[in-house]
C-alpha cells in the first residue's frame, strides 16, 4: 500500500508541476531566509566567542609608578584568578609601537614633547574566564589594585556588539516565525488548490469504500515532499552563496575564527522542520474536507 | 427467523426531509438475497433519494435502514467504507475519473482494499473481458460513447465481488441499444448472486420483465411491492 501511494504522489506531482514548483520555490525563499538568519547567529556567536577568547585586559599605570610598585603590582597581577601571563610594555616601547603602526601619519607625532602613553600591563586570561561578567569581575579586581590607572578590555565594544547581536536573534526569531507561518499558509493552500481540483475523484474514492486514511495519505507524502524539496533547495542557495561570498570576508575577523556553514545537523533540523512544515499545512487543508 | 436471515435490505418507516421539503414518506420495504428490484416512480419521486440512502449518500431523517446486517443510523464515519464495501454503485453520469485509465478506474476499488498488484491485474482483466471491454482498457473516458463508459462504470461496480447492486438510472443518458446492453449485464452480474436494485423511470424495461417493483409516487409508496 505504501508503494502505491508514493506512485500516486509522483503521479500528481507530475500532473500539477507549476502548482507545486511555485510552492516549491516560495517554500525555498522563506527557508533560505530563516536559515540565512541562522547562519549569520551562528558566526556571530563563534566570533564573539572568539574575540572573548583574545580579550586582552590592559592595565594603565598611574604616571609615579616606580620600579619596585610595578612589580609588586606585577605579583598580585599573577596571582589574581584566571590570569595566565603578564606582559610589561614599557610606555617608550608602547610609543615605537604606536609610531610604526602609524607610519604614514608620521606628522601626528611631530608636535609630540612629551610620551602621553603609560606604562602598561597587557594580562592574559584563561579562555574559560572569557564570559564578560568574569572579565569584568576581574577588572574590578584590578583597578582595586595600587598604583592602578585604569583597566581596559573591550568591554564597550565588544558588549555592544553582543547586545546587537541579541537584538537581531530576537529579531530573527521574529521573522523566522513569520515565514515560518507564511510557509505553512502556503502549503495548506496548495494542497486545498490541489483537493479541490480532485475533488470529483475524491468523492467517487469515498463511493468505492475508500477510507480516509487511503484518499489523504498521498496529500501528506506530496506536502513532506514539497517541504523536503523546498527545503533543501533553500539551503543549497545559501551554501552557493556562502561559497561565493562570504569566504571573502572572514580574513583579520578575529584570531582563528573562520566564517563557517550551519552545521550539519541545523541543516538536517531546517529540512525536517520545512517538511513538518509541509505535513501541518496539509492538515490544515485537509481537516475541513473530512467534514464533507 | 430464516425468513430474517434472508433479508439484506431492511427499511423502516423510512423518511427523508430536506428542510419543508420531504423527498421519502414512510417507506416500508425488505429486500431479500440475490432478489431484483426496479425502483420506479415519475422524476422527483425518491427513486435516487432512496438509493441514497443505501449507500450513506444522504443520511435517514427518521426510520431505519439495515444493510446487510448494518444499522445505517447508527453507522459512524469511519464505518462509511466498510458498507460501501459491500455495495457497487452504478450512476447515471457514470462517475469515472477522467484522468484515469478505465482499467485504473476499475482497479481503483482493489487498490483502495489493499489487494496485491497481480490480484487487481488478473481480477480487472477479467470483469472487462465480462462486460466487453477489455480492447478499450487503456482509453480514457472522454474518449469513450456513453454506453461504453456505463459499461466500464458497471465492470467498476461489479469488481469487488458486492453482495449488493445499486444501479441509479443507469440507462437514463443511453440509447436503446446500450440501455438494453447495461441491463443485460446487470442481470448478469444478479444470476451470478448479487442483489440488485435498479432505479429507472423506463416502464418499458420493467414490462418485460418479471422482477419485483417498488414504485414511488411523491415520496410514498405507491403501490405494494409485487413480487
Amino acid at each position: 500500500m505504501i508503494a502505491l501511494f508514493f506512485k500516486k504522489t509522483f503521479q500528481d506531482l507530475t500532473n500539477n508541476r507549476f502548482l507545486h514548483s511555485i510552492t516549491v520555490v516560495t517554500i525555498s525563499l522563506s527557508v533560505l531566509i530563516v536559515s540565512s538568519f541562522a547562519l549569520f547567529f551562528t558566526n556571530a556567536g563563534l566570533l564573539l566567542d572568539a574575540w572573548k577568547k583574545g580579550i586582552r585586559v590592559l592595565v594603565y599605570l598611574q604616571a609615579d609608578t616606580d620600579e619596585a610598585a610595578r612589580l609588586d603590582l606585577n605579583f598580585h597581577l599573577k596571582n589574581l584568578e584566571g590570569v595566565v601571563e603578564t606582559r610589561f610594555i614599557a610606555r617608550e616601547t608602547a610609543l615605537a609601537a604606536l609610531k610604526t603602526e602609524l607610519k604614514d601619519q608620521d606628522a601626528v607625532f611631530e608636535n609630540l614633547k612629551e610620551n602621553p602613553l603609560p606604562d602598561t600591563y597587557d594580562v592574559r586570561i584563561r579562555p574559560e574566564m572569557s564570559e564578560m561578567q568574569n572579565i569584568a569581575r576581574l577588572a574590578q579586581a584590578i583597578a582595586g589594585l595600587p598604583h592602578v590607572a585604569d583597566v581596559e578590555y573591550g568591554q564597550h565594544w565588544i558588549g555592544r556588539f553582543s547586545n546587537v547581536v541579541q537584538i537581531f536573534r530576537f529579531a530573527g526569531y521574529a521573522m523566522g516565525g513569520l515565514f515560518v507561518l507564511a510557509t505553512l499558509f502556503i502549503v495548506a493552500n496548495t494542497i486545498r488548490l490541489v483537493v479541490y481540483s480532485r475533488q470529483d475523484e475524491v468523492d467517487i474514492m469515498r463511493l468505492i469504500g475508500a477510507t480516509e486514511r487511503f484518499i489523504r495519505a498521498p496529500f501528506y507524502i506530496e506536502s513532506v515532499i514539497l517541504g523536503a524539496g523546498g527545503g533543501v533547495i533553500g539551503v543549497l542557495i545559501l551554501w552557493g552563496a556562502y561559497r561565493l561570498v562570504l569566504t571573502r570576508f572572514e580574513t583579520g575577523l578575529a584570531d582563528g575564527f573562520r566564517i563557517g556553514f550551519l552545521p550539519p545537523a541545523a541543516v538536517a533540523a531546517i529540512i525536517a522542520g520545512s517538511m513538518l512544515v509541509g505535513w501541518i499545512g496539509c492538515y490544515l487543508s485537509l481537516k475541513q474536507f473530512a467534514k464533507t | 427467523m430464516k425468513q430474517t436471515n434472508r433479508r439484506i435490505i431492511q427499511l423502516f418507516h423510512v423518511h427523508k426531509r430536506y428542510g419543508a421539503k420531504t423527498a421519502l414518506i414512510d417507506i416500508t420495504l425488505n429486500v431479500e438475497k440475490n432478489s431484483f428490484w426496479f425502483v420506479s416512480g415519475p422524476s422527483g419521486a425518491g427513486k435516487s433519494t432512496l438509493l441514497k440512502l443505501l449507500y450513506l449518500g444522504e443520511t435517514l431523517s427518521e426510520g431505519q435502514v439495515l444493510v446487510d446486517g448494518m444499522n445505517l443510523a447508527r453507522i459512524s464515519r469511519s464505518r462509511a467504507p466498510i458498507l460501501r464495501r459491500k455495495l457497487g454503485i452504478v450512476f447515471q453520469d457514470y462517475k469515472l475519473i477522467p484522468t484515469k485509465t478505465v482499467f485504473e478506474n476499475i482497479a481503483l476499488v482493489l487498490e483502495a482494499r489493499g489487494m496485491p498488484p497481480r490480484y487487481i491485474r488478473k481480477k480487472v482483466n477479467s470483469v472487462l473481458r465480462i462486460v466487453g471491454m477489455e480492447d478499450r482498457k487503456k482509453s480514457f473516458p472522454p474518449s469513450l460513447s456513453g454506453g461504453e463508459q456505463q459499461k466500464a462504470a458497471v465492470a467498476r461496480a461489479v469488481v469487488g465481488d458486492p453482495k449488493i447492486l445499486l444501479a441509479d438510472e443507469p440507462t437514463g443518458s443511453l440509447d436503446a441499444d446500450s440501455a438494453e446492453t447495461i441491463f443485460k449485464l446487470l442481470k448478469q452480474f444478479h444470476q451470478r448472486g448479487a442483489t440488485v436494485l435498479l432505479a429507472t423511470h423506463d416502464r418499458e424495461l420493467i414490462k418485460k420483465t418479471k422482477e419485483n417493483v417498488l414504485w414511488l409516487q411523491h415520496g410514498r409508496m405507491a403501490a405494494g411491492p409485487r413480487l
